[in-house]
C-alpha cells in the first residue's frame, strides 16, 4: 500500500462545488429565516443625532431596525487578540451600536431585519441617519504628527521593536548603504464569497452558521459578548468560500446576527454586501517602511534598520508584523526593527494573506537587488552569501531549504542566461526584464492544544473530524490522506469531516499554520485508535496476533499483521466482528511546540518573474513567474501547487493593482466594489511554474508540515518589482506600480 | 434594492408609448449597466421595459456602402460582424477590448451609447455629484480624480465617458437613428454626446421615451485600415486610462485624410478635431504627430491625480498614428 500522503489526490469536493452542490453559509435553507443588513455610517467621525426608520419600518416585509438605542448590550467589552491564540477574536477592540459616536464610515450604526435580502437592502436605504461631524484623521499624512510607538502589536502578542547590537554604529561604518523609503497603498481582500453568518436561537441554545476561518474562534466571540455559555453555542462552516485574512477575526457582524434573531425570534441571515466587505472585514492598514541597509564591499551584510509606519485604528495597536523575516533570514549582527503608528478613523486594519511580512519583505528582497547591482554581484549570489545557517539567536532552522529554492528556481527559471545590465531588451515597445527575490515566512507556534477524533466501523469505513473548515485550502482532501496512513487504510475508506464547534476543537486555520497543525491532530487521533486496536488484538485469544508485541504489528489496507510475517494477521473489521464492536473511537491531540523552542522557524522559497513594460505607457505585464518553495512536508502536491500558485498571483496583484485610497474629505474608500479595486484577471495571469523542493521537519509539527498559504505569495512583488528595475533602469518604492509610477518621466509636455 | 415593475414591449410603437407616456419608466436593453444603478439607488425607475424582443438586432449593409448595426445588436455579434471586421476594425476592437465576454454577450449597442459614467462619487450615492442630483456639487474636482476626464471638463463634472467602442464611432461619424413620440430623426453620434457644461446630468439629446433603433456607419474607405488601441491597468474588464481610435491615409509623404478619436481622457468619446486638422496636409512625420497631440491636449486640464494623461495621452496618439502609417501593428 502506497502512502496517501504526498499523492496528487483530487479535491473530494470538487465535483460538488463545480455543480453547485456545495451549500455555503448564504445557502442553507430554514423554515422561518429572515434577513438582516447593516446600515453603514457615511461620515467617520462624530456621532449620531438622529435615526428616523419610519420609512424603513414602512417599507414590505421589514421586521424591525434596531439602533444603538435599541440594540442589546454585549456582555463583555471585546478585546483583539488573534485568532490563532484559541481565545475570543474579535477583530477590533469596539462593538458598534452601543453608543451614539462613530469612529470610522460604515461602522454599523443601525440593523434591519426583513423578509427577504432584497427587501432588508432597500429598507437600509430608507433609514435616515443624522450626524454631527468632527474632525477625522484618515490617513498617515493627516496624523502624521501624532506618530507613537506602541510597546506591542497584536492584541499584546509580540512587541513593537526588536533589536540587536547597535545599529546606527553599524550604518556609520558601512562601506556600503542604501536608504530607501517605501509607501503602500492600503488593501482590501475580497474572498468570492463575502462574509455571511445565519443564527438560529432554540430557547437558550444558538446555532450559528458563520462564513469563518475558524468556527472555534467564532464561538468563543459570540459566547464573551453575548455572555452565555459555550456549550450553548454551536457553530457550523460547511464550505467557506475563501478568507484570505478577511475571516480570520469574528467581525461585529456576526454577534450583530444572534441578537437580530433573538429580537425577532426567527432565524436571521446576514450576508455583507460587496461595498460593506470593504468597511467591515479590515483591511491591510495603508503604510509607510523604511529600510537603511549596509554591507560591505564583497556583499555581506552588517546591518539593517527596518522601520514600519501605518495607521491603526482608535481602539487597537494594531499593525501586521513586517520585520518578522527581515529581523532573521540574512545573517546580520545590528539589526533593528520598529513598528509605529498613527490612530486613525478607519476599522482595526487585519490579517491579510502574508500578514505583514508580504509588505516587509518586499522591502528587504527590492533594497537586496540594489544591494546586488550596487555591488555588482549576481542577485542569488547574494543571497547565497547572506544566507543565515541559523536564526539570530543562534538556533538552527528547525528545516532550510533555502539553497536547494535557490538553485532549482534559478535552473527552472533559467537565471543563468541573464545580462544583468538593466534595459538591454526589447520586444517592439516592451522592455524586458527579470528578476528574483527570497521567499520567507515565520512558522507560528502560539495555538493552542489541537484535538481530533477518528473512528472505524466494523465494515472498515472510517471517519475523522476536527473543528476546522474548509475555506477553499482542500484540508478535506489533505486530511483524508493524513488519516488513512496514520491509520493503515486505503484513502477511499476514510472521510474527513469540519465545520462544526461540536467536534474536538482545533484553532482558526490562520497564518499557514492549518494544515500543520491539523494534520497533528488528526495524525495523532488515528494513530491512537490505530494503537488502540492493534492492542485489542494482541490481547484477544482469538485473534492470529494473540501474544505479538504491538510494535511488531503493521497495518496495511485495513488488515493488521506481523511485519516480519505479513501472511499472520486480521483486518480491523475481523477483530471487532469477533468482539461485537459496531465501532472503535479514539481522540487524539498535540500540543505545540513551546513559544522558546529552541530552532528558528521559517519557511523558505524562492521567486522568479519575467516582465515586459511598456516605459512610454507604464505598463507592466507580467511574461512568466517561477517559483519554488520548502513547505516542509507536501500532504497533496496538486493542492500544495495550487494553492502556491493563487499566492503567487495574489502578488501579482499587490506589485501591480491592489490599492485603495482615502477620500480624507469625507473618510471613506475610494473603491468600494472589484469594478474600482482592481485584483488580476485571468488575462493578466501568465505562464507560472511551481517547484516543490520538500524538507523534513521535526520540529514544526508531528508530520512536518509548514503550510502553503503565504509562501508562496511573499517575495513575488519584489521579484516583480527587480524585474522592473531590470527592463527600464527604473526603481519602484511603491505599490501598486500604476502606470503613472511606471512611464519614463516625461519630456517637457509641448506646450 | 427599490421595488420596481417590469413590463415586456411587444414592438417599437408598444414600447415608446409605455416609456414616453410615464416618466418613471425606462428601456431596458442588456442592462449590464442599468440593473447596477437601480441596486446601487442611483437609477430609480419605477417600471422597466424590456424592448429585447423587438426585432433590432441585425447587422445589415446599407446601399453605399455603410452599415447599419440594429440597437439591440449584442455587442459580441457585432465585434465579429464581417462587415464590421473588413471595413471598420477600429470598432470591431472597440468592441472586443470592451468589458469582459459575459458582458459583451449581453450587452446592446444602444445601451452601450447609453452607458453611464464611472465616477465612483456619481456611483456611491452618498457624495455630492451634479450628474446624480444637480447643484449638489462636484466632489471628483478635489477628490480621487485618477480615472477622471481631462478633455472636455468643466467646473461642474469631469466624469469620463467609459465607452470604447464610441471613440470609434464619433472617429468614424456614424449617426444615431431614433424613434420616439415625435417620430423619427437621426443625431450625429458626436452630437448625441454632449460635455458636461453646467449641465452634466443631461447627457444626449434624447426625450424621454425616445429609442435607439440603430447606429449607421457611413461608407469610409480609410476606416478599412483603422485600429483601435486601449491602454488599461489590467488585461480585461478594465476601462481605458487612455484609448486611440484612428485612421489615416497618407499620400507622397503628406496626410490626405485622417481620423483620429480618443477614450478614457475625454467627457465624451472624444473626436479630436484639432489634432486632426494640424494633420490634415502636414508631412506623416513624428514631429509632425507629436505636434498635432500637443495641439489636442493643450486644451487639457487636469487634476491632482489625472494629470500624467495629458503626457499619457500624447504619447499614446503619437504612437497610434506613427503605427498606422507604418501599417504594422506591434
Amino acid at each position: 500500500m502506497s502512502p496517501a500522503i504526498g499523492r496528487p489526490v483530487d479535491r473530494v469536493d470538487g465535483v460538488a462545488k463545480v455543480t453547485g452542490d456545495a451549500r455555503y453559509t448564504g445557502e442553507i435553507p430554514l423554515p422561518g429565516l429572515t434577513y438582516a443588513t447593516t446600515v453603514g455610517a457615511t461620515i467617520p467621525s462624530g456621532r449620531v443625532t438622529a435615526i428616523d426608520a419610519d420609512a424603513a419600518l414602512a417599507a414590505g416585509g421589514v421586521l424591525a431596525v434596531l439602533t444603538h438605542e435599541s440594540l442589546p448590550k454585549v456582555a463583555a467589552q471585546p478585546h483583539l487578540l488573534p485568532s490563532l491564540a484559541g481565545g475570543p477574536a474579535p477583530g477590533e477592540s469596539f462593538f458598534p451600536m452601543q453608543d451614539e459616536m462613530v469612529h470610522y464610515a460604515g461602522q454599523p450604526v443601525a440593523l434591519v431585519v426583513a423578509d427577504s435580502h432584497e427587501r432588508a437592502q432597500h429598507a437600509a436605504s430608507l433609514v435616515a441617519v443624522s450626524y454631527e461631524t468632527s474632525p477625522s484623521v484618515t490617513t498617515i499624512d493627516e496624523g502624521r504628527d501624532a506618530a507613537y510607538e506602541p510597546e506591542r502589536l497584536f492584541g499584546g502578542l509580540i512587541p513593537a521593536r526588536t533589536e540587536r547590537g547597535d545599529v546606527e554604529a553599524a550604518l556609520a561604518a558601512a562601506e556600503v548603504r542604501l536608504d530607501l523609503d517605501y509607501r503602500f497603498a492600503a488593501n482590501h481582500h475580497n474572498p468570492i464569497e463575502p462574509s455571511a453568518t445565519t443564527a438560529v436561537w432554540d430557547e437558550h441554545r444558538l446555532t450559528i452558521y458563520d462564513s469563518t476561518q475558524g468556527i472555534r474562534a467564532s464561538q468563543l466571540t459570540v459566547a464573551q459578548l453575548l455572555g452565555i455559555p459555550l456549550a450553548d453555542i454551536r457553530v457550523v462552516a460547511g464550505f467557506v468560500g475563501g478568507g484570505f485574512g478577511a475571516k480570520a477575526m469574528i467581525w461585529p457582524h456576526v454577534t450583530l446576527a444572534a441578537m437580530a434573531a433573538r429580537v425577532v425570534g426567527r432565524p436571521v441571515r446576514l450576508v455583507l454586501t460587496r461595498p460593506q466587505m470593504f468597511t467591515s472585514a479590515g483591511q491591510r492598514e495603508e503604510q509607510e517602511q523604511t529600510l537603511a541597509l549596509g554591507a560591505s564591499r564583497d556583499g555581506r551584510l552588517t546591518a539593517l534598520r527596518h522601520h514600519k509606519l501605518s495607521l491603526t485604528s482608535p481602539f487597537d495597536d494594531w499593525a501586521e508584523p513586517a520585520t518578522g523575516v527581515s529581523s532573521q533570514l540574512y545573517a546580520c549582527p545590528d539589526y533593528e526593527g520598529v513598528h509605529r503608528l498613527v490612530h486613525g478613523n478607519t476599522m482595526t486594519p487585519t490579517f491579510t494573506r502574508g500578514p505583514g511580512e508580504a509588505v516587509g519583505l518586499y522591502v528587504l528582497e527590492t533594497a537586496m537587488d540594489e544591494l546586488a547591482y550596487e555591488l555588482e554581484i549576481d542577485p542569488v549570489q547574494l543571497r547565497l552569501l547572506n544566507r543565515a545557517g541559523a536564526d539570530p539567536n543562534g538556533n538552527p532552522w528547525s528545516s532550510d531549504g533555502l539553497e536547494e529554492c535557490l538553485r532549482v528556481g534559478a535552473e527552472r527559471f533559467g537565471w543563468a542566461q541573464r545580462n544583468p545590465a538593466p534595459r538591454t531588451r526589447r520586444d517592439g515597445d516592451w522592455l524586458i526584464g527579470s528578476g528574483m527575490a527570497t521567499a520567507a515566512y515565520p512558522v507560528p507556534l502560539f495555538m493552542p492544544v489541537q484535538r481530533a477524533r477518528a473512528r472505524v466501523y466494523a465494515d472498515g469505513g472510517a471517519v475523522v473530524q476536527t473543528g476546522t473548515q474548509e475555506f477553499g485550502t482542500g484540508v478535506t482532501t489533505a486530511m483524508a490522506q493524513v488519516a488513512a496512513d496514520a491509520f493503515g487504510v486505503a484513502l477511499e475508506s476514510v472521510r474527513f469531516e469540519a465545520g462544526d464547534t461540536d467536534l474536538p476543537n482545533t484553532s482558526a486555520a490562520v497564518g499557514s499554520a492549518g494544515a500543520g497543525m491539523v494534520s497533528a491532530a488528526v495524525h495523532a487521533a488515528a494513530t491512537a485508535l490505530r494503537d488502540d486496536l492493534v492492542a485489542m488484538a494482541v490481547a484477544d485469544g482469538g485473534s492470529p496476533l494473540h501474544g505479538a508485541q504491538p510494535s511488531a504489528v503493521e497495518v496495511r489496507d485495513g488488515r493488521m499483521l506481523l511485519a516480519d510475517q505479513p501472511g499472520t494477521g486480521e483486518t480491523y473489521g475481523e477483530l471487532m466482528g469477533r468482539n461485537r464492536l459496531a465501532d472503535a473511537e479514539a481522540v487524539g491531540s498535540w500540543q505545540p511546540p513551546p513559544l522558546d523552542t529552541p530552532h528558528g522557524l521559517l519557511t523558505f522559497g524562492v521567486q522568479f518573474a519575467e516582465v515586459a513594460v511598456d516605459p512610454e505607457i507604464g505598463l507592466v505585464r507580467v511574461r512568466r513567474l517561477s517559483g519554488a518553495f520548502a513547505p516542509g512536508r507536501v500532504l497533496n502536491p496538486k493542492l500544495a501547487r495550487s494553492q502556491l500558485m493563487g499566492g503567487m498571483l495574489w502578488g501579482l496583484g499587490q506589485a501591480l493593482l491592489e490599492g485603495n485610497a482615502m477620500d480624507t474629505r469625507h473618510g471613506r474608500w475610494g473603491a468600494i466594489n472589484l469594478g474600482e479595486y482592481l485584483v488580476p484577471v485571468n488575462a493578466d495571469a501568465p505562464d507560472v511554474t511551481v517547484d516543490l523542493v520538500e524538507v523534513r521537519d521535526e520540529v514544526a509539527n508531528t508530520l512536518g508540515v509548514k503550510g502553503v498559504g503565504e509562501i508562496g505569495q511573499v517575495g513575488l512583488a519584489a521579484a516583480i518589482a527587480n524585474a522592473v528595475f531590470h527592463a527600464t533602469g527604473r526603481r519602484m518604492r511603491e505599490l501598486p506600480m500604476a502606470a503613472e509610477l511606471v512611464m519614463d518621466p516625461p519630456a517637457a509636455v509641448p506646450a | 434594492m427599490r421595488p420596481l415593475s417590469y413590463a415586456r414591449a411587444r414592438d417599437e410603437a408598444d414600447a415608446i408609448a409605455l416609456v414616453s407616456s410615464d416618466p418613471t419608466s425606462a428601456f431596458l436593453a442588456g442592462g449590464t449597466t442599468e440593473i447596477d444603478l437601480v441596486r446601487l439607488g442611483v437609477t430609480r425607475p419605477d417600471r422597466l421595459v424590456d424592448i429585447n424582443d423587438l426585432p433590432l438586432a441585425d447587422v445589415q449593409d446599407l446601399a453605399g456602402g455603410g452599415v447599419r448595426i440594429g440597437a439591440l445588436a449584442r455587442m459580441s455579434d457585432v465585434a465579429r460582424a464581417p462587415a464590421i471586421v473588413e471595413r471598420y476594425p477600429a470598432v470591431a476592437q472597440g468592441l472586443v477590448l470592451a468589458a469582459s465576454e459575459q458582458l459583451r454577450n449581453m450587452a446592446s449597442m444602444g445601451g452601450n451609447l447609453c452607458q453611464r459614467v464611472r465616477c465612483a462619487y456619481f456611483r456611491d450615492n452618498i457624495s455630492p455629484c451634479n450628474k446624480r442630483e444637480p447643484g449638489s456639487g462636484c466632489s471628483a474636482l478635489e477628490g480621487l480624480n485618477r480615472g477622471h476626464a481631462i478633455l472636455g471638463t468643466s467646473e461642474h463634472c469631469i466624469a469620463t465617458h467609459p465607452s470604447d467602442v464610441a471613440v470609434a464611432l464619433v472617429a468614424f461619424d456614424a449617426v444615431v437613428s431614433t424613434v420616439g413620440p415625435g417620430g423619427a430623426r437621426e443625431i450625429a453620434v458626436d452630437d448625441f454626446y454632449r460635455e458636461p457644461g453646467d449641465t452634466p446630468d443631461v447627457e444626449h439629446p434624447l426625450d424621454h421615451g425616445e429609442l435607439i433603433v440603430a447606429i449607421d456607419l457611413p461608407p469610409l474607405d480609410v476606416a478599412r485600415r483603422s485600429s483601435y488601441r486601449k491602454y488599461r491597468d489590467r488585461q480585461s474588464y478594465e476601462f481605458a486610462l487612455v484609448s486611440v481610435a484612428v485612421a489615416i491615409d497618407v499620400r507622397d509623404g503628406a496626410v490626405a485624410e485622417v481620423r483620429l478619436a480618443l477614450g478614457g481622457v475625454g467627457t465624451k468619446p472624444w473626436r479630436a478635431r484639432r489634432a486632426e486638422a494640424r494633420l490634415l496636409g502636414a508631412p506623416a512625420s513624428s514631429e509632425a504627430f507629436a505636434d498635432a497631440a500637443a495641439a489636442e491636449l493643450s486644451a487639457a486640464v487636469p487634476r491632482e491625480h489625472n494629470a500624467f494623461k495629458v503626457e499619457l495621452a500624447q504619447r499614446a496618439i503619437v504612437r497610434a498614428l506613427t503605427d498606422a502609417v507604418d501599417g504594422g501593428a506591434r
